[in-house]
């Protein structure tokens, strides 16, 4: 729907990234890249959160269809 | 018996005080005498409503200036059709009667209709019933609310108090959502139309939809009640959480909506994650991630240890250690750092890992040491294990050969 990174897929794959290591059954060089996977997860994860600015629009309908525009609150 | 012929039995001829209970009867049975007073129509406006465990309603109709207390027993309440509200305009039928205990006078109310607004209210009635035939109001038709939506839909007024308090709670709560503002009138003949062309605007590019308006008189909130777009409501792609009025107010695009919110505020929160709870989660699972890889790597120093006691030759031996060493080190540095550091760390990260691949056997080979091996694949660690005559393979980094022991232990 959008082109925006997906929070939830990363969210889940962090946490299947801990849950593979935490089986504690993987050959050391697959654990250490199941865990530099596992940063990045965890880096992009922070990132979407801890940087997004909310996008705020405002539907309307246009000669040309529908279009969004920045909505300003206050 | 007639009450007020009791004399005083002491002092005949003189009339004797009523007991309050004699004073009550006598009223109630005056009333009750009155057909004037039985099977009578009011109007008025319906106040202090009160539902009573029992079933049994009571509230106070009224007008400018007067109040009548009323009673609608669980039977007749039963058979209503429509819910009795506060500030409703009605027309009760019923018969005036006194409460002895309470010294009331109440309306015994057997039936009421809207009055007024009663139009409104039939058509309300009648939607109402007509959806719920049609199954729009049923438990299994509604849907659940995306976890982590990434657009949400707002059909609301674009100015005043509503969109504001969305819009704050969900850049509090979840600043990740794009918001989509679907400006539409909420009051008025021309805002039933108004909110469905909103609600069909933006309900094919979000992920969910709130529709909110705030309080207001019950001929405010009336264009919830359309039934167009109750169903509009209910055909809409994106789930819908409606917020209308207050808490009291049900409208019949509450009845429809997936899920109803007694609060616009309450719907933003409804609609959406906590970014707190969510960054304790990101968290947590690098923590994790750190602790789990620190355990691996645990596992691989022990393995080493066990490889070094193996393989006695102390060239060989002196390289493990010098691996051992560097991997202690890495492993210590590693265990220093948090989540946020082992990030910045990263490339250090990945020559860890490529100094653990030298750790293996296989790498020892490929730095040009061999490995002697007894038939049964037992690693000869000592000379003092091989005899004269012995068979051994010998295992270099691209295959092994077969060797033949000649002469037993040399000095080195």
């Amino acid at each position: 729907m959008t082109e925006e990174p997906n929070f939830e897929e990363s969210l889940a794959a962090l946490e299947a990234t801990v849950d593979a290591l935490s089986r504690g059954d993987l050959p050391l060089d697959r654990a250490l890249a199941v865990f530099e996977e596992g940063l990045g997860l965890y880096r992009r994860c922070h990132a979407i959160l801890a940087e997004s600015e909310q996008r705020v629009t405002k539907l309307i309908a246009a000669a040309e269809g529908l279009i969004e525009e920045p909505f300003l609150v206050e | 018996m007639d009450p007020i012929a009791v004399t005083c039995e002491n002092r005949p001829g003189v009339p004797q005080a009523l007991t309050v209970t004699q004073l009550a009867h006598v009223i109630r049975d005056t009333i009750r005498a009155n057909p004037i007073l039985s099977r009578i129509l009011v109007r008025g406006e319906v106040s202090n409503l009160q539902r009573a465990p029992s079933g049994h309603v009571f509230f106070t109709l009224k007008d400018a200036t007067a109040q009548l207390s009323c009673t609608l027993f669980r039977e007749d309440a039963e058979m209503l059709g429509f819910d009795l509200e506060d500030g409703m305009d009605v027309v009760v039928s019923g018969d005036v009667d006194v409460f002895p205990r309470r010294g009331s006078v109440q309306l015994l109310i057997k039936a009421a209709t809207p009055a007024g607004v009663g139009a409104f209210w039939a058509a309300y009635q009648k939607t109402r019933k007509k959806l719920a035939a049609e199954g729009l109001f049923d438990a299994a038709r509604k849907r659940s609310l995306p976890a982590y939506p990434r657009k949400i839909g707002v059909v609301t007024s674009e100015v005043g108090a509503v969109v504001h308090d969305i819009v704050t709670i969900l850049r509090r709560r979840y600043p990740i959502a794009h918001i989509v503002i679907a400006p539409a009138l909420v009051q008025g003949p021309e805002a039933p139309a108004s909110l469905r062309r909103a609600l069909a605007f933006v309900a094919d590019r979000v992920d969910v939809v709130i529709v909110a308006r705030g309080g207001g008189s019950l001929e405010d909130l009336w264009c919830f009640n359309d039934e167009g777009l109750a169903r509009a409501v209910a055909a809409s792609r994106a789930p819908v959480v409606s917020a209308i009025g207050h808490e009291t107010d049900v409208t019949i695009v509450d009845f429809v909506a997936d899920v109803r919110a007694a609060t616009p505020s309450a719907a933003a929160e409804l609609v959406s994650p906590d970014a707190t709870e969510l960054m304790a989660r990101i968290n947590g699972a690098g923590r994790s991630l750190v602790a789990e890889i620190h355990e691996a790597l645990r596992g691989a120093r022990d393995r080493t240890k066990a490889l070094r006691e193996r393989l006695s030759p102390r060239g060989l031996q002196r390289g493990v250690e010098a691996n051992r060493v560097l991997l202690e080190r890495s492993f210590a540095a590693l265990s220093a750092v948090a989540p946020r550091e082992v990030i910045r760390n990263r490339e250090r990260l990945e020559g860890l890992g490529r100094r653990l691949d030298v750790l293996s056997p296989l790498a020892t080979l490929q730095r040009g040491y061999a490995i002697a091996e007894r038939e049964d694949g037992h690693v000869v660690a000592h000379a003092a294990e091989v005899g004269s005559g012995d068979s051994l393979a010998v295992r270099f980094q691209d295959g092994r050969i077969r060797v033949h022991v000649n002469q037993e232990q040399e000095e080195p």
